[in-house]
C-alpha cells in the first residue's frame, strides 16, 4: 500500500515538494513522530507493567518503570478472585462478539447486495428508509430498545445481548457502497451460466469479496468485544457480564485491587491487539475503501 | 442506483427444467430475490430499530415508572419536564462543551498524523501501527488505565508524577469539578482511542491526491509547507473532512462509556446518555421522562446532521463510489 513516490522531478529543491507538505526537515518529522508514537505507547506499557506488580509497587512512592520482580501469578489469581466472574465474562465476550460477527456479516452482506444489485422499483425507498436510521445514533435508542428487549423477556440472555444489535444501517450501508463498485461483468458471466441472484451472490460475488468482509468482520468483531453501553444495561446478572462490564464493575467496587484490575484489563485486551496486529493491512485497506470518503 | 434493468433480460433466457422448485421465483423474479435478501435485515430493522423508537414516542406522553404498559395519558408533561431539568439540559450544555473541544482536536491531530505518517520514507508501516493500535482498546479499558493509573489524583499517579519533578502539587483531576481538570482526562483519552482511526481516513485520502498538482503549484512558485498545505492538500482533503468532523460530532452525542466509568459517582461533566442512562435504568426507572428525554435528543442530532448536511453538502448518500 505505501507507494514511495519520487519527489517531483520540476522543483528546484529537490525532495522538499511532497504531499502534505513540509515544514519540516526529515529529522525533525522522526522525532516529531517518535515523540507522538512514545506518547501513544505509554499507556500500553502501562497496563502491562502493573498487570504484573504488587499493589505496593503499582501505588508506592518510588515509581519505577520496571517492577523489581514480575508476578506472574497474578494472572492466577484473577481467575480465581470470586468477587467478580471474569472467566465467565470472558466466555460471554467471546460468545457474543463472534455470533454478533458471524450475524451482522450475513444480514447486512445479504441486503447490501440486494440493495446494490438487485433492480426493484422501490428499492430507492428502502434504501432511505435504511439511511434513515443511520441519522438516529443506535446508543440514543437505548432506552427503547431496552423496553422492548425486556418485554420479550430476553435481559440476562444471549439473545438480548446480540440479537438487536445485528441489524446495523451503517454496516448495511457500507455493504452497498461496496457491491456497488464491484465488478458487474463477473456476476453477468455467471447468471449466463444460469445461476440465479443466489448462486451468482454465493458463489461469484462473495469468494471474491473476501478481502473486504475480511476487513468488516474484523471491525464488527472488535465493536462487539468493546460494546459497553448494550451489555450494562442488559446484563444485570453477574453471570451475563460480558467482559466490559466486568471491568467497569472493578472501578465502582469499593474495594481497589490494583494488581487485579490491570491484569483483567491486559487480558481484555490481548485478543484483540493480536487480531489488528495480523490483519492490519486488511483492515486499513478496508476502512480505506469503505466509502466514507465520501 | 445504477442498477441495471439487462439483468431482467438474462434472468429469463435460462430457465432450467432441472432446478428445485422452491428456487425458481429465485431465477426469475427480481421483485422476489430483492426481498428475500434484505428481507432478514428489513424485519430485524423494523422490530429492533423502528419499533423502539415509536414505541418510546408512545411511551413518552404516559407517565411511565416502573412500567411499560402504562395507562396514565400526560401529554406533553414528560417533554416539559425535561426541557425545563436542569440535569438534563445540563447534559445538553456538557455535551456541546464536549464536542467543542473533541471535534477540532481529533480532526486535528488526525490530519497531523496522517501527514507525518504519509510524509515518512521508512518505518511508515511501524508508526501508523503504533497510532492505530489504541482503536482495538474499549473505552471502559482506557477509563481504566486514565482514572486508576496516569490522572489518578494521588502521588502516584502517572501524571502527578511528572508534575511532581517541575513543583506541581497534586491535582485531583476527577475528584474536583473546579478548575474542571475532568475535561482533560476525557479529551486525552478520547484522543488517544480514535484519533488511529481518522489518520488511516486521511492518509487514505492523501494518497488520492495527484502528484501533478504540488507539480504544477512548484511550476506556479508556490512554496512548499505552508502553502501547498493551505491550497491544494486542505482543499482536497475537503470530503474527507467533512466525512470526519460528521462521524467525530456523532460519536460525541454517543459518548457514554468513558464518562460513566471516569466520573461515575459524579453528578456534574454527565453528557445526554449518561443522564438518560440515570433517569430510564436508575432508581426512579421512569422510562416516560426517559423516552421524551432520547427523542429530544433524536431530534437535535437529526436537525444538526441535516444542517451540517446542507452547510457541507454531504448525507445525500447516493452518489455511487
Amino acid at each position: 500500500m505505501p507507494k514511495v513516490r519520487k519527489s517531483a522531478p520540476t522543483s528546484d529543491t529537490p525532495g522538499r515538494v511532497r504531499r502534505g507538505g513540509g515544514v519540516m526537515s526529515s529529522t525533525g518529522l522522526y522525532i516529531a513522530t517518535g515523540v507522538a508514537a512514545f506518547l501513544f505507547l505509554v499507556p500500553f506499557y502501562i497496563i502491562v507493567r502493573n498487570a504484573l506488580s504488587t499493589d505496593a509497587e503499582i501505588t508506592g512512592e518510588n515509581w519505577k518503570i520496571f517492577p523489581t520482580d514480575i508476578q506472574w501469578g497474578n494472572i492466577g489469581e484473577l481467575f480465581s478472585d470470586e468477587t467478580v466472574p471474569f472467566a465467565q465474562s470472558l466466555w460471554n465476550s467471546a460468545v457474543v462478539a463472534t455470533l454478533h460477527t458471524v450475524g451482522v456479516l450475513l444480514v447486512c452482506s445479504l441486503a447490501g447486495y440486494g440493495l446494490a444489485r438487485i433492480p426493484y422499483k422501490h428499492a430507492n425507498k428502502v434504501f432511505y428508509a435504511v439511511l434513515g436510521t443511520l441519522m438516529v445514533p443506535t446508543a440514543v435508542t437505548f432506552v427503547p430498545s431496552f423496553v422492548l428487549v425486556s418485554s420479550l423477556g430476553w435481559v440476562d440472555t444471549y439473545r438480548g445481548l446480540i440479537i438487536p444489535g445485528l441489524f446495523s444501517g451503517f454496516t448495511c450501508f457500507l455493504f452497498r457502497q461496496y457491491f456497488l463498485g464491484f465488478p458487474k461483468e463477473l456476476e453477468e458471466a455467471a447468471r449466463m451460466d444460469g445461476l440465479g441472484y443466489w448462486g451468482a451472490y454465493w458463489r461469484v460475488v462473495v469468494p471474491n469479496s473476501l478481502n473486504f468482509f475480511a476487513a468488516m468482520a474484523t471491525i464488527t468483531f472488535i465493536n462487539g468485544w468493546n460494546a459497553f453501553l448494550w451489555p450494562l444495561v442488559i446484563g444485570q446478572d453477574p453471570s451475563s457480564w460480558t467482559v466490559q462490564v466486568a471491568l467497569s464493575s472493578y472501578m465502582t467496587n469499593q474495594t481497589v485491587v490494583f494488581h487485579l484490575i490491570f491484569m483483567a484489563t491486559a487480558v481484555s485486551i490481548l485478543p484483540l491487539v493480536f487480531v489488528f496486529l495480523f490483519l492490519q493491512r486488511w483492515l486499513v485497506q478496508g476502512i480505506a475503501q469503505t466509502g466514507i470518503k465520501g | 442506483m445504477s442498477t441495471t434493468t439487462k439483468l431482467d433480460l438474462a434472468s429469463s433466457a435460462p430457465a432450467k427444467a432441472s432446478s428445485a422448485k422452491p428456487r425458481r421465483g429465485l431465477r426469475g423474479s427480481p421483485t422476489f430475490a430483492f426481498w428475500l435478501f434484505t428481507g432478514p435485515f428489513l424485519i430485524g430493522l423494523a422490530i429492533f430499530v423502528y419499533a423502539p423508537i415509536l414505541w418510546s414516542l408512545w411511551l413518552s406522553f404516559f407517565e411511565a415508572r416502573f412500567t411499560v404498559t402504562p395507562d396514565k395519558f400526560v401529554g406533553f408533561d414528560n417533554y416539559k419536564y425535561m426541557l425545563t431539568n436542569d440535569d438534563f439540559v445540563g447534559s445538553l450544555g456538557t455535551f456541546t462543551v464536549f464536542a467543542a473541544f473533541i471535534v477540532p482536536t481529533t480532526w486535528a491531530l488526525s490530519l497531523g498524523l496522517a501527514l507525518l505518517v504519509n510524509r515518512m520514507r521508512f518505518m511508515r508501516a511501524f508508526f501508523r501501527s503504533v497510532f492505530f493500535l489504541p482503536t482495538a482498546v474499549s473505552y471502559v479499558a482506557a477509563a481504566l488505565i486514565w482514572k486508576m493509573s496516569i490522572f489518578s489524583g494521588v502521588r502516584f499517579g502517572l501524571m502527578n508524577t511528572v508534575l511532581g519533578w517541575f513543583g506541581v502539587e497534586n491535582i485531583a483531576w476527577l475528584i474536583d469539578p473546579n478548575p474542571p481538570w475532568y475535561w482533560l482526562v476525557i479529551v486525552t483519552a478520547r484522543l488517544w482511542l480514535q484519533s488511529g482511526f481518522y489518520m488511516i481516513l486521511f492518509i487514505a485520502a492523501l494518497q488520492n491526491i495527484p502528484e501533478e498538482l504540488y507539480e504544477a503549484a512548484a511550476i506556479d512558485g508556490a512554496k512548499s509547507g505552508w502553502q501547498t498545505f493551505w491550497y491544494i492538500t486542505l482543499p482536497q482533503l475537503r470530503a474527507t473532512s467533512t466525512a470526519v468532523i460528521l462521524l467525530l460530532l456523532i460519536a460525541a452525542y454517543q459518548a457514554f462509556d468513558e464518562f460513566f466509568n471516569l466520573l461515575s459517582k459524579t453528578t456534574w461533566g454527565r453528557p445526554p446518555l449518561v443522564e438518560l442512562y440515570y433517569k430510564a435504568l436508575g432508581e426512579s426507572q421512569d422510562y416516560g421522562a426517559g423516552s421524551a428525554g432520547a427523542l429530544i435528543l433524536t431530534v437535535l442530532i437529526c436537525a444538526v446532521t441535516l444542517l451540517q448536511g446542507k452547510i457541507m453538502g454531504f448525507g445525500r448518500g447516493d452518489e455511487s463510489k
